[in-house]
Protein backbone atom coordinates (compact mmCIF):
# COMPACT_ATOMS: atom_id res chain seq x y z
CA UNK A 1 0.00 0.00 0.00
CA UNK A 2 2.74 2.38 0.89
CA UNK A 3 6.39 2.06 0.04
CA UNK A 4 9.52 3.92 0.48
CA UNK A 5 12.22 3.68 -1.71
CA UNK A 6 15.68 5.04 -1.15
CA UNK A 7 13.93 8.17 0.51
CA UNK A 8 16.19 10.96 1.35
CA UNK A 9 15.71 14.10 3.67
CA UNK A 10 17.25 17.26 3.86
CA UNK A 11 16.67 19.49 6.88
CA UNK A 12 18.81 22.83 6.08
CA UNK A 13 21.83 21.03 6.12
CA UNK A 14 21.62 18.12 7.84
CA UNK A 15 21.08 14.90 5.72
CA UNK A 16 18.18 13.11 8.42
CA UNK A 17 16.91 10.49 6.04
CA UNK A 18 19.63 8.48 4.41
CA UNK A 19 18.19 5.97 1.67
CA UNK A 20 15.19 4.64 3.73
CA UNK A 21 13.47 1.56 1.94
CA UNK A 22 10.22 0.31 4.06
CA UNK A 23 6.87 -1.41 2.60
CA UNK A 24 3.75 -0.83 4.51
CA UNK A 25 1.00 -3.61 4.10
CA UNK A 26 -2.27 -3.27 3.22
CA UNK A 27 -4.47 -4.22 6.61
CA UNK A 28 -1.55 -4.45 8.57
CA UNK A 29 -0.22 -2.26 11.23
CA UNK A 30 3.46 -1.36 10.30
CA UNK A 31 5.32 -0.32 13.57
CA UNK A 32 8.23 1.94 12.93
CA UNK A 33 10.89 2.03 16.09
CA UNK A 34 13.91 3.04 16.82
CA UNK A 35 16.36 5.17 18.77
CA UNK A 36 15.49 8.83 19.86
CA UNK A 37 16.93 10.67 16.54
CA UNK A 38 16.87 7.86 14.16
CA UNK A 39 14.49 9.67 12.18
CA UNK A 40 11.50 8.03 12.53
CA UNK A 41 9.34 11.17 12.60
CA UNK A 42 11.01 12.49 10.01
CA UNK A 43 10.10 9.76 8.23
CA UNK A 44 6.36 10.17 8.45
CA UNK A 45 6.81 13.84 8.06
CA UNK A 46 8.00 13.21 4.77
CA UNK A 47 5.40 11.10 3.83
CA UNK A 48 3.16 13.43 4.35
CA UNK A 49 4.75 16.32 2.49
CA UNK A 50 5.40 17.92 5.62
CA UNK A 51 9.41 18.05 4.86
CA UNK A 52 10.73 17.59 1.03
CA UNK A 53 12.37 14.08 0.09
CA UNK A 54 15.49 15.55 -1.58
CA UNK A 55 15.47 11.69 -3.49
CA UNK A 56 14.09 8.77 -3.81
CA UNK A 57 10.84 8.02 -3.86
CA UNK A 58 7.34 7.11 -1.81
CA UNK A 59 4.82 5.07 -3.71
CA UNK A 60 1.23 4.73 -2.48
CA UNK A 61 -1.78 3.06 -3.76
CA UNK A 62 -0.06 2.89 -6.85
CA UNK A 63 0.91 5.96 -7.85
CA UNK A 64 4.30 8.41 -6.63
CA UNK A 65 3.26 10.98 -4.28
CA UNK A 66 6.37 12.52 -2.80
CA UNK A 67 5.76 15.54 -5.20
CA UNK A 68 2.27 16.23 -4.20
CA UNK A 69 1.62 18.67 -1.83
CA UNK A 70 0.86 18.14 2.15
CA UNK A 71 -3.28 19.09 1.38
CA UNK A 72 -3.27 16.60 -1.69
CA UNK A 73 -1.46 13.66 0.37
CA UNK A 74 -3.92 14.01 3.40
CA UNK A 75 -6.71 13.96 0.38
CA UNK A 76 -5.84 10.81 -1.06
CA UNK A 77 -7.31 9.55 2.45
CA UNK A 78 -4.19 9.49 4.82
CA UNK A 79 -4.58 10.80 8.14
CA UNK A 80 -1.72 11.71 10.28
CA UNK A 81 -0.94 12.51 13.82
CA UNK A 82 1.84 14.39 15.06
CA UNK A 83 3.72 13.71 17.82
CA UNK A 84 2.85 17.13 19.15
CA UNK A 85 -1.01 15.83 18.59
CA UNK A 86 -1.91 18.59 16.67
CA UNK A 87 -5.04 19.52 18.31
CA UNK A 88 -6.31 23.08 17.82
CA UNK A 89 -6.09 24.03 21.70
CA UNK A 90 -8.52 27.36 21.30
CA UNK A 91 -11.40 24.85 19.25
CA UNK A 92 -13.97 22.60 21.02
CA UNK A 93 -13.60 19.22 20.79
CA UNK A 94 -16.69 19.41 18.49
CA UNK A 95 -14.63 21.96 16.54
CA UNK A 96 -11.73 19.68 16.13
CA UNK A 97 -13.62 16.69 14.48
CA UNK A 98 -16.20 18.99 12.39
CA UNK A 99 -12.84 20.54 11.11
CA UNK A 100 -11.37 16.91 10.02
CA UNK A 101 -14.51 16.02 8.45
CA UNK A 102 -14.22 17.55 5.18
CA UNK A 103 -16.77 16.35 3.04
CA UNK A 104 -19.33 17.45 5.90
CA UNK A 105 -20.67 16.79 9.41
CA UNK A 106 -19.32 13.88 10.59
CA UNK A 107 -21.53 10.41 10.45
CA UNK A 108 -23.51 9.75 13.71
CA UNK A 109 -22.37 6.19 13.88
CA UNK A 110 -19.17 7.04 13.23
CA UNK A 111 -19.02 9.29 16.25
CA UNK A 112 -20.85 6.98 18.62
CA UNK A 113 -18.11 4.56 17.94
CA UNK A 114 -15.64 7.12 18.18
CA UNK A 115 -17.07 7.48 21.56
CA UNK A 116 -17.35 4.18 22.57
CA UNK A 117 -13.54 3.83 22.12
CA UNK A 118 -12.96 7.08 23.86
CA UNK A 119 -16.11 8.22 26.27
CA UNK A 120 -13.98 10.72 27.37
CA UNK A 121 -14.55 12.57 24.06
CA UNK A 122 -18.27 12.42 24.26
CA UNK A 123 -18.09 14.15 28.05
CA UNK A 124 -16.28 17.21 26.83
CA UNK A 125 -17.37 17.24 23.08
CA UNK A 126 -18.41 21.12 23.62
CA UNK A 127 -15.09 22.03 26.16
CA UNK A 128 -11.85 23.81 24.63
CA UNK A 129 -9.78 20.94 23.18
CA UNK A 130 -6.30 22.76 25.32
CA UNK A 131 -8.06 22.07 28.71
CA UNK A 132 -8.05 18.47 27.98
CA UNK A 133 -5.39 16.43 29.54
CA UNK A 134 -2.48 14.78 28.10
CA UNK A 135 -3.98 11.72 27.39
CA UNK A 136 -7.66 13.03 26.07
CA UNK A 137 -5.48 15.29 23.98
CA UNK A 138 -4.25 11.96 22.20
CA UNK A 139 -7.53 10.60 22.06
CA UNK A 140 -8.75 13.62 20.52
CA UNK A 141 -6.43 13.55 17.91
CA UNK A 142 -7.02 10.17 17.01
CA UNK A 143 -10.26 10.52 16.77
CA UNK A 144 -9.61 13.12 14.81
CA UNK A 145 -8.26 11.09 12.25
CA UNK A 146 -10.73 8.50 11.97
CA UNK A 147 -13.58 10.55 12.21
CA UNK A 148 -14.22 9.55 8.25
CA UNK A 149 -12.76 6.41 6.90
CA UNK A 150 -9.17 6.64 5.91
CA UNK A 151 -7.24 4.50 4.12
CA UNK A 152 -3.81 4.84 5.67
CA UNK A 153 -3.54 6.52 9.07
CA UNK A 154 0.52 7.71 10.34
CA UNK A 155 0.85 8.32 13.99
CA UNK A 156 3.58 9.50 15.64
CA UNK A 157 4.49 8.05 19.04
CA UNK A 158 0.59 7.91 21.10
CA UNK A 159 1.94 6.61 23.82
CA UNK A 160 4.28 9.39 24.64
CA UNK A 161 4.16 10.58 28.10
CA UNK A 162 0.95 8.83 28.90
CA UNK A 163 -0.20 7.04 32.18
CA UNK A 164 -0.12 3.50 31.83
CA UNK A 165 -4.18 3.17 32.08
CA UNK A 166 -4.43 5.44 28.80
CA UNK A 167 -2.31 3.22 27.56
CA UNK A 168 -4.01 0.58 28.15
CA UNK A 169 -6.86 2.48 27.03
CA UNK A 170 -5.15 3.21 23.33
CA UNK A 171 -3.96 -0.56 23.18
CA UNK A 172 -7.96 -1.58 22.76
CA UNK A 173 -8.12 1.72 20.56
CA UNK A 174 -6.19 0.62 18.20
CA UNK A 175 -7.20 -2.76 17.89
CA UNK A 176 -10.03 -2.01 16.83
CA UNK A 177 -8.57 0.83 14.42
CA UNK A 178 -6.80 -2.13 13.06
CA UNK A 179 -10.11 -3.60 11.94
CA UNK A 180 -11.02 -1.51 9.52
CA UNK A 181 -7.86 0.13 8.21
CA UNK A 182 -3.78 0.35 7.32
CA UNK A 183 -1.50 1.82 10.38
CA UNK A 184 1.74 3.09 10.49
CA UNK A 185 2.62 3.96 14.06
CA UNK A 186 6.16 5.37 14.97
CA UNK A 187 6.51 4.47 18.72
CA UNK A 188 9.36 3.95 21.36
CA UNK A 189 7.12 2.04 23.87
CA UNK A 190 8.28 -1.53 23.12
CA UNK A 191 5.93 -3.16 25.17
CA UNK A 192 2.74 -1.11 22.89
CA UNK A 193 4.47 -2.53 19.88
CA UNK A 194 4.56 -5.85 20.69
CA UNK A 195 0.73 -6.20 21.72
CA UNK A 196 -0.15 -4.27 18.46
CA UNK A 197 2.45 -4.51 15.26
CA UNK A 198 2.46 -7.02 12.46
CA UNK A 199 4.88 -6.15 10.99
CA UNK A 200 7.86 -3.98 12.22
CA UNK A 201 11.08 -1.75 10.67
CA UNK A 202 13.64 -0.30 12.62
CA UNK A 203 15.24 2.79 11.86
CA UNK A 204 18.86 4.13 12.68
CA UNK A 205 20.98 6.93 11.93
CA UNK A 206 18.18 7.71 8.67
CA UNK A 207 18.08 4.08 7.67
CA UNK A 208 16.00 1.24 7.94
CA UNK A 209 18.62 -1.21 9.70
CA UNK A 210 15.80 -4.52 10.44
CA UNK A 211 12.49 -4.89 8.81
CA UNK A 212 10.05 -8.28 9.32
CA UNK A 213 7.27 -9.72 11.47
CA UNK A 214 6.67 -8.53 15.08
CA UNK A 215 6.40 -11.80 16.43
CA UNK A 216 9.36 -12.67 15.26
CA UNK A 217 11.17 -9.51 16.68
CA UNK A 218 9.45 -10.02 20.02
CA UNK A 219 10.24 -13.69 20.59
CA UNK A 220 13.92 -12.83 20.05
CA UNK A 221 15.35 -10.58 22.71
CA UNK A 222 18.49 -10.73 21.63
CA UNK A 223 17.80 -8.76 18.42
CA UNK A 224 15.48 -6.73 20.70
CA UNK A 225 18.92 -5.92 22.60
CA UNK A 226 20.88 -5.14 19.46
CA UNK A 227 18.05 -3.10 17.27
CA UNK A 228 16.93 -0.92 19.92
CA UNK A 229 19.73 -1.22 22.93
CA UNK A 230 18.94 1.41 25.58
CA UNK A 231 15.35 2.91 24.30
CA UNK A 232 14.17 -0.89 25.14
CA UNK A 233 15.39 -1.32 28.64
CA UNK A 234 13.93 2.47 29.03
CA UNK A 235 11.02 1.66 27.98
CA UNK A 236 9.79 -2.04 28.94
CA UNK B 1 -11.16 35.02 22.04
CA UNK B 2 -11.09 32.94 25.08
CA UNK B 3 -14.66 31.77 26.34
CA UNK B 4 -15.81 33.67 29.47
CA UNK B 5 -12.87 36.05 29.66
CA UNK B 6 -14.68 38.74 30.72
CA UNK B 7 -11.69 40.51 32.55
CA UNK B 8 -10.50 42.41 29.21
CA UNK B 9 -13.93 43.89 28.45
CA UNK B 10 -14.33 44.66 32.03
CA UNK B 11 -11.15 46.80 31.35
CA UNK B 12 -13.03 49.00 28.94
CA UNK B 13 -15.75 49.73 31.92
CA UNK B 14 -13.20 50.11 34.19
CA UNK B 15 -11.71 52.95 32.03
CA UNK B 16 -14.72 54.39 31.36
CA UNK B 17 -15.67 54.55 34.75
CA UNK B 18 -12.44 56.09 36.02
CA UNK B 19 -12.61 58.78 33.68
CA UNK B 20 -16.03 59.61 34.71
CA UNK B 21 -14.39 59.93 38.34
CA UNK B 22 -11.81 62.81 36.38
CA UNK B 23 -13.92 64.65 33.69
CA UNK B 24 -15.77 67.33 35.65
CA UNK B 25 -19.32 67.16 34.00
CA UNK B 26 -21.16 64.17 32.75
CA UNK B 27 -22.06 65.67 29.42
CA UNK B 28 -18.65 66.08 28.53
CA UNK B 29 -17.52 62.30 29.65
CA UNK B 30 -20.76 61.52 27.30
CA UNK B 31 -19.19 63.04 24.35
CA UNK B 32 -15.35 61.74 24.79
CA UNK B 33 -16.28 58.18 25.50
CA UNK B 34 -18.54 58.10 22.26
CA UNK B 35 -15.25 60.02 20.48
CA UNK B 36 -13.24 57.37 22.04
CA UNK B 37 -15.85 54.61 21.13
CA UNK B 38 -15.95 55.81 16.98
CA UNK B 39 -12.23 56.37 17.17
CA UNK B 40 -11.65 52.38 18.63
CA UNK B 41 -14.37 51.11 15.88
CA UNK B 42 -12.62 52.91 12.78
CA UNK B 43 -9.30 51.72 13.93
CA UNK B 44 -10.77 47.85 14.49
CA UNK B 45 -12.09 47.97 11.05
CA UNK B 46 -8.21 49.28 10.17
CA UNK B 47 -6.69 46.38 12.41
CA UNK B 48 -8.53 43.25 12.30
CA UNK B 49 -7.49 41.94 8.80
CA UNK B 50 -3.69 42.67 9.90
CA UNK B 51 -3.80 40.68 13.19
CA UNK B 52 -5.64 37.60 10.99
CA UNK B 53 -2.90 37.67 8.39
CA UNK B 54 -0.22 37.84 11.10
CA UNK B 55 -2.10 34.98 12.96
CA UNK B 56 -2.70 33.22 9.76
CA UNK B 57 0.57 33.01 7.84
CA UNK B 58 2.92 34.67 10.11
CA UNK B 59 3.42 37.79 7.94
CA UNK B 60 4.51 40.99 9.43
CA UNK B 61 2.38 43.53 6.80
CA UNK B 62 3.92 46.64 7.51
CA UNK B 63 2.04 47.99 3.88
CA UNK B 64 -1.57 47.63 5.65
CA UNK B 65 -1.43 51.32 5.44
CA UNK B 66 -1.50 51.41 1.67
CA UNK B 67 -4.77 50.21 1.41
CA UNK B 68 -6.39 52.33 4.27
CA UNK B 69 -4.66 55.26 1.87
CA UNK B 70 -5.87 54.18 -1.40
CA UNK B 71 -8.92 52.46 0.37
CA UNK B 72 -9.79 56.22 0.90
CA UNK B 73 -8.23 57.69 -2.13
CA UNK B 74 -10.68 55.75 -4.19
CA UNK B 75 -13.89 56.78 -2.07
CA UNK B 76 -13.00 60.10 -2.38
CA UNK B 77 -13.01 59.99 -6.06
CA UNK B 78 -16.41 58.80 -6.01
CA UNK B 79 -17.78 61.24 -3.48
CA UNK B 80 -16.25 63.97 -5.45
CA UNK B 81 -18.14 62.42 -8.43
CA UNK B 82 -21.24 62.16 -6.54
CA UNK B 83 -21.06 65.83 -5.26
CA UNK B 84 -24.74 66.37 -5.47
CA UNK B 85 -25.81 63.63 -3.11
CA UNK B 86 -23.47 64.14 -0.67
CA UNK B 87 -24.44 67.86 -0.13
CA UNK B 88 -28.50 66.88 -0.59
CA UNK B 89 -30.22 67.68 2.59
CA UNK B 90 -31.62 64.07 2.10
CA UNK B 91 -30.29 61.35 4.08
CA UNK B 92 -31.36 58.56 1.47
CA UNK B 93 -29.42 60.73 -1.24
CA UNK B 94 -26.67 60.83 0.92
CA UNK B 95 -26.34 56.87 1.40
CA UNK B 96 -26.75 56.67 -2.19
CA UNK B 97 -24.13 58.73 -2.64
CA UNK B 98 -22.16 56.82 0.10
CA UNK B 99 -22.77 53.39 -0.72
CA UNK B 100 -20.64 53.44 -3.92
CA UNK B 101 -17.84 55.16 -2.33
CA UNK B 102 -17.55 52.42 0.53
CA UNK B 103 -17.86 49.78 -2.42
CA UNK B 104 -15.38 51.40 -4.31
CA UNK B 105 -12.56 51.49 -1.15
CA UNK B 106 -13.59 47.86 -0.44
CA UNK B 107 -12.71 46.71 -4.12
CA UNK B 108 -9.89 48.33 -4.60
CA UNK B 109 -7.88 48.04 -1.60
CA UNK B 110 -9.39 44.60 -2.16
CA UNK B 111 -7.70 43.82 -5.51
CA UNK B 112 -4.43 46.12 -4.43
CA UNK B 113 -4.31 43.14 -1.61
CA UNK B 114 -4.55 40.88 -3.94
CA UNK B 115 -2.11 41.95 -6.37
CA UNK B 116 0.26 42.74 -2.91
CA UNK B 117 0.04 39.22 -1.57
CA UNK B 118 0.94 37.84 -5.29
CA UNK B 119 3.97 40.11 -5.98
CA UNK B 120 5.84 41.08 -2.70
CA UNK B 121 4.51 38.81 0.12
CA UNK B 122 4.73 35.38 -1.47
CA UNK B 123 8.16 35.62 -2.07
CA UNK B 124 9.25 36.54 1.42
CA UNK B 125 6.74 33.90 3.20
CA UNK B 126 8.63 32.61 6.63
CA UNK B 127 11.74 35.41 6.39
CA UNK B 128 10.28 38.23 8.72
CA UNK B 129 13.38 40.86 8.05
CA UNK B 130 12.23 39.73 4.49
CA UNK B 131 8.93 40.88 5.36
CA UNK B 132 9.57 44.09 7.16
CA UNK B 133 11.81 45.11 4.27
CA UNK B 134 9.73 44.84 1.61
CA UNK B 135 6.42 45.83 3.57
CA UNK B 136 8.23 49.04 4.19
CA UNK B 137 9.44 49.57 0.42
CA UNK B 138 5.83 48.58 -0.64
CA UNK B 139 3.89 51.12 1.17
CA UNK B 140 6.34 53.88 0.13
CA UNK B 141 5.76 52.83 -3.39
CA UNK B 142 2.15 52.97 -3.02
CA UNK B 143 2.26 56.25 -1.67
CA UNK B 144 4.26 57.92 -4.34
CA UNK B 145 1.98 56.19 -6.69
CA UNK B 146 -1.21 57.98 -4.57
CA UNK B 147 0.81 60.89 -5.29
CA UNK B 148 0.93 60.12 -8.93
CA UNK B 149 -2.33 59.40 -9.63
CA UNK B 150 -4.33 61.86 -7.30
CA UNK B 151 -1.58 64.32 -6.69
CA UNK B 152 0.34 65.56 -3.83
CA UNK B 153 -2.01 67.44 -2.25
CA UNK B 154 -4.44 67.05 0.78
CA UNK B 155 -7.95 65.85 -0.83
CA UNK B 156 -10.99 67.67 1.31
CA UNK B 157 -13.63 65.53 2.22
CA UNK B 158 -16.95 66.74 3.59
CA UNK B 159 -18.91 64.63 5.56
CA UNK B 160 -22.43 63.90 3.83
CA UNK B 161 -24.81 67.26 4.81
CA UNK B 162 -27.54 65.02 6.80
CA UNK B 163 -24.42 63.27 8.93
CA UNK B 164 -22.50 66.62 9.64
CA UNK B 165 -23.46 68.23 13.51
CA UNK B 166 -24.45 66.57 16.40
CA UNK B 167 -27.62 65.50 18.25
CA UNK B 168 -27.82 66.40 21.68
CA UNK B 169 -28.40 63.75 23.99
CA UNK B 170 -29.33 65.52 27.67
CA UNK B 171 -26.87 68.18 27.94
CA UNK B 172 -24.30 66.28 25.62
CA UNK B 173 -23.56 66.88 22.19
CA UNK B 174 -22.81 64.10 19.98
CA UNK B 175 -21.41 64.09 16.67
CA UNK B 176 -24.04 62.06 14.28
CA UNK B 177 -20.76 60.89 12.47
CA UNK B 178 -19.80 59.20 15.05
CA UNK B 179 -22.59 57.62 15.91
CA UNK B 180 -22.35 56.38 12.29
CA UNK B 181 -18.60 55.02 13.18
CA UNK B 182 -19.96 52.75 16.23
CA UNK B 183 -22.97 51.26 14.34
CA UNK B 184 -20.75 50.54 11.26
CA UNK B 185 -17.95 49.43 13.74
CA UNK B 186 -20.10 47.24 15.23
CA UNK B 187 -21.16 45.69 11.84
CA UNK B 188 -18.06 45.05 10.92
CA UNK B 189 -16.90 43.10 14.20
CA UNK B 190 -20.94 41.36 14.42
CA UNK B 191 -19.90 40.26 10.48
CA UNK B 192 -16.29 39.06 11.15
CA UNK B 193 -17.80 37.57 14.15
CA UNK B 194 -20.57 35.31 12.46
CA UNK B 195 -17.70 34.25 9.59
CA UNK B 196 -15.09 33.42 12.37
CA UNK B 197 -17.85 31.50 14.94
CA UNK B 198 -20.46 30.34 12.88
CA UNK B 199 -19.00 28.92 9.71
CA UNK B 200 -16.68 26.56 8.40
CA UNK B 201 -14.56 29.21 6.75
CA UNK B 202 -14.26 30.56 10.26
CA UNK B 203 -13.56 27.04 11.87
CA UNK B 204 -10.81 26.93 8.79
CA UNK B 205 -9.66 30.31 10.07
CA UNK B 206 -9.07 30.07 13.39
CA UNK B 207 -7.96 26.22 13.49
CA UNK B 208 -5.03 28.02 10.66
CA UNK B 209 -4.04 30.81 13.36
CA UNK B 210 -3.30 27.96 15.35
CA UNK B 211 -1.51 25.39 13.59
CA UNK B 212 -1.19 25.74 9.76
CA UNK B 213 0.69 22.42 9.53
CA UNK B 214 -1.86 20.78 11.15
CA UNK B 215 -4.67 22.23 9.11
CA UNK B 216 -2.70 21.58 5.78
CA UNK B 217 -2.64 17.94 7.02
CA UNK B 218 -6.31 17.66 7.13
CA UNK B 219 -6.05 18.36 3.58
CA UNK B 220 -7.01 22.34 4.16
CA UNK B 221 -5.17 24.38 1.32
CA UNK B 222 -4.08 27.39 3.22
CA UNK B 223 -2.55 29.36 1.01
CA UNK B 224 -5.41 29.79 -0.68
CA UNK B 225 -7.37 30.49 2.62
CA UNK B 226 -4.68 32.85 3.42
CA UNK B 227 -5.24 34.84 0.09
CA UNK B 228 -8.87 35.03 0.86
CA UNK B 229 -7.88 36.64 4.37
CA UNK B 230 -5.44 38.78 3.08
CA UNK B 231 -7.98 40.20 0.49
CA UNK B 232 -10.66 40.39 2.76
CA UNK B 233 -7.64 42.10 4.98
CA UNK B 234 -6.93 44.31 2.76
CA UNK B 235 -10.98 45.61 1.86
CA UNK B 236 -11.93 45.89 5.29
CA UNK B 237 -8.54 48.48 5.54
CA UNK B 238 -9.90 50.13 3.07
CA UNK B 239 -13.14 50.69 4.43
CA UNK B 240 -11.86 51.43 7.84
CA UNK B 241 -9.90 54.32 5.54
CA UNK B 242 -12.63 55.93 4.44
CA UNK B 243 -14.21 56.11 7.16
CA UNK B 244 -11.17 57.85 9.11
CA UNK B 245 -10.83 60.18 5.78
CA UNK B 246 -14.75 61.50 6.50
CA UNK B 247 -13.71 61.44 10.33
CA UNK B 248 -10.49 63.70 9.48
CA UNK B 249 -12.80 65.28 6.84
CA UNK B 250 -9.45 65.40 4.24
CA UNK B 251 -7.25 62.66 2.61
CA UNK B 252 -3.79 62.24 2.25
CA UNK B 253 -1.12 59.64 1.08
CA UNK B 254 0.40 59.69 4.07
CA UNK B 255 -2.63 58.89 6.45
CA UNK B 256 -1.73 54.69 6.19
CA UNK B 257 1.00 55.12 7.67
CA UNK B 258 0.20 57.47 10.34
CA UNK B 259 -2.20 54.89 11.06
CA UNK B 260 0.20 51.83 11.56
CA UNK B 261 1.57 53.10 14.73
CA UNK B 262 -1.06 52.81 16.71
CA UNK B 263 -2.76 50.14 14.65
CA UNK B 264 0.45 47.92 15.62
CA UNK B 265 -0.50 48.87 19.32
CA UNK B 266 -3.54 47.73 19.00
CA UNK B 267 -3.02 44.12 17.58
CA UNK B 268 -0.33 43.57 20.08
CA UNK B 269 -2.45 44.58 23.29
CA UNK B 270 -5.32 42.37 21.57
CA UNK B 271 -2.94 39.21 20.97
CA UNK B 272 -1.98 38.56 17.50
CA UNK B 273 -4.34 36.85 15.52
CA UNK B 274 -7.03 37.61 17.87
CA UNK B 275 -10.05 39.79 16.41
CA UNK B 276 -11.82 39.77 19.30
CA UNK B 277 -8.67 41.20 21.55
CA UNK B 278 -8.11 43.25 18.18
CA UNK B 279 -11.78 44.70 19.08
CA UNK B 280 -11.20 45.50 23.27
CA UNK B 281 -7.49 46.67 22.14
CA UNK B 282 -8.94 48.88 19.75
CA UNK B 283 -11.73 50.39 22.23
CA UNK B 284 -9.12 50.87 24.93
CA UNK B 285 -6.91 52.64 22.56
CA UNK B 286 -9.76 54.97 21.05
CA UNK B 287 -11.20 55.67 24.80
CA UNK B 288 -7.48 56.15 26.40
CA UNK B 289 -6.53 58.61 23.41
CA UNK B 290 -9.90 60.77 24.48
CA UNK B 291 -10.03 60.93 27.93
CA UNK B 292 -6.42 61.73 28.01
CA UNK B 293 -6.43 64.22 25.20
CA UNK B 294 -9.00 65.63 27.39
CA UNK B 295 -7.82 65.61 30.82
CA UNK B 296 -3.84 65.82 30.21
CA UNK B 297 -3.08 66.78 26.34
CA UNK B 298 0.56 66.76 26.83
CA UNK B 299 0.93 62.95 28.13
CA UNK B 300 -2.03 62.27 25.11
CA UNK B 301 0.73 61.07 22.58
CA UNK B 302 2.35 58.66 24.89
CA UNK B 303 -0.54 57.24 26.78
CA UNK B 304 -1.55 54.21 23.95
CA UNK B 305 2.63 53.40 24.79
CA UNK B 306 1.52 53.34 28.75
CA UNK B 307 -1.40 51.42 28.43
CA UNK B 308 0.18 48.78 25.69
CA UNK B 309 2.98 48.48 28.73
CA UNK B 310 0.47 48.02 31.45
CA UNK B 311 -1.68 45.68 29.28
CA UNK B 312 1.74 43.38 28.21
CA UNK B 313 2.91 43.75 32.23
CA UNK B 314 -0.28 42.14 33.17
CA UNK B 315 -0.67 40.13 29.69
CA UNK B 316 2.59 39.10 28.54
CA UNK B 317 1.01 37.97 24.97
CA UNK B 318 -1.87 40.28 24.88
CA UNK B 319 -5.79 40.43 25.49
CA UNK B 320 -6.93 37.43 24.27
CA UNK B 321 -3.45 35.83 22.44
CA UNK B 322 -4.61 33.29 19.67
CA UNK B 323 -3.24 29.80 20.43
CA UNK B 324 -0.53 28.79 18.87
CA UNK B 325 1.24 24.98 18.25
Amino acid sequence: MLELSGVNTHIGQYHILQGVDVVVRQNELTMLLGRNGAGKTTCLRTIMGLWRASAGTIRYDGREIQQLETPDIARLDIAYVPENMGIFAGLTVRENLLLAARSGPPDEKRLERIFALFPAMKKFLDSAAGNLSGGQKQMLAISRAIVEPRKLLLVDEPTKGLAPAIIAAMIEAFRELKRETTLLVVEQNFQFARSLGDAVAVMDSGRIVHTGAMRDLAADEALQQRLLGLSLEAHQ
Amino acid sequence: MKKHDWLPLALIAGLALAAFAFVPSTPTWLTLTVAGLAMGMMIFMMASGLTLVFGLMDVMNFAHGAFISVGAYAAASVLIALKGGMQAPSLAENLMAMAPALAAAVAVAGILGWIFERVVIRPVYGDHLKQILVTMGGLIVVEQLIHVVWGPDMIPLPRPATITGSVLIGDAAIERYRILAVLVGLAVFAALWIVLNRTRLGLLIRAGVENTEMVESLGYRVRRLFVGVFVAGSALAGLGGVMWAMYQESVTAGMGMQMMVVIFIVIIIGGMGSVGGCFVGALLVGLMANYIGYLAPKLALGSNILLMVLILLWRPRGLYPASKA
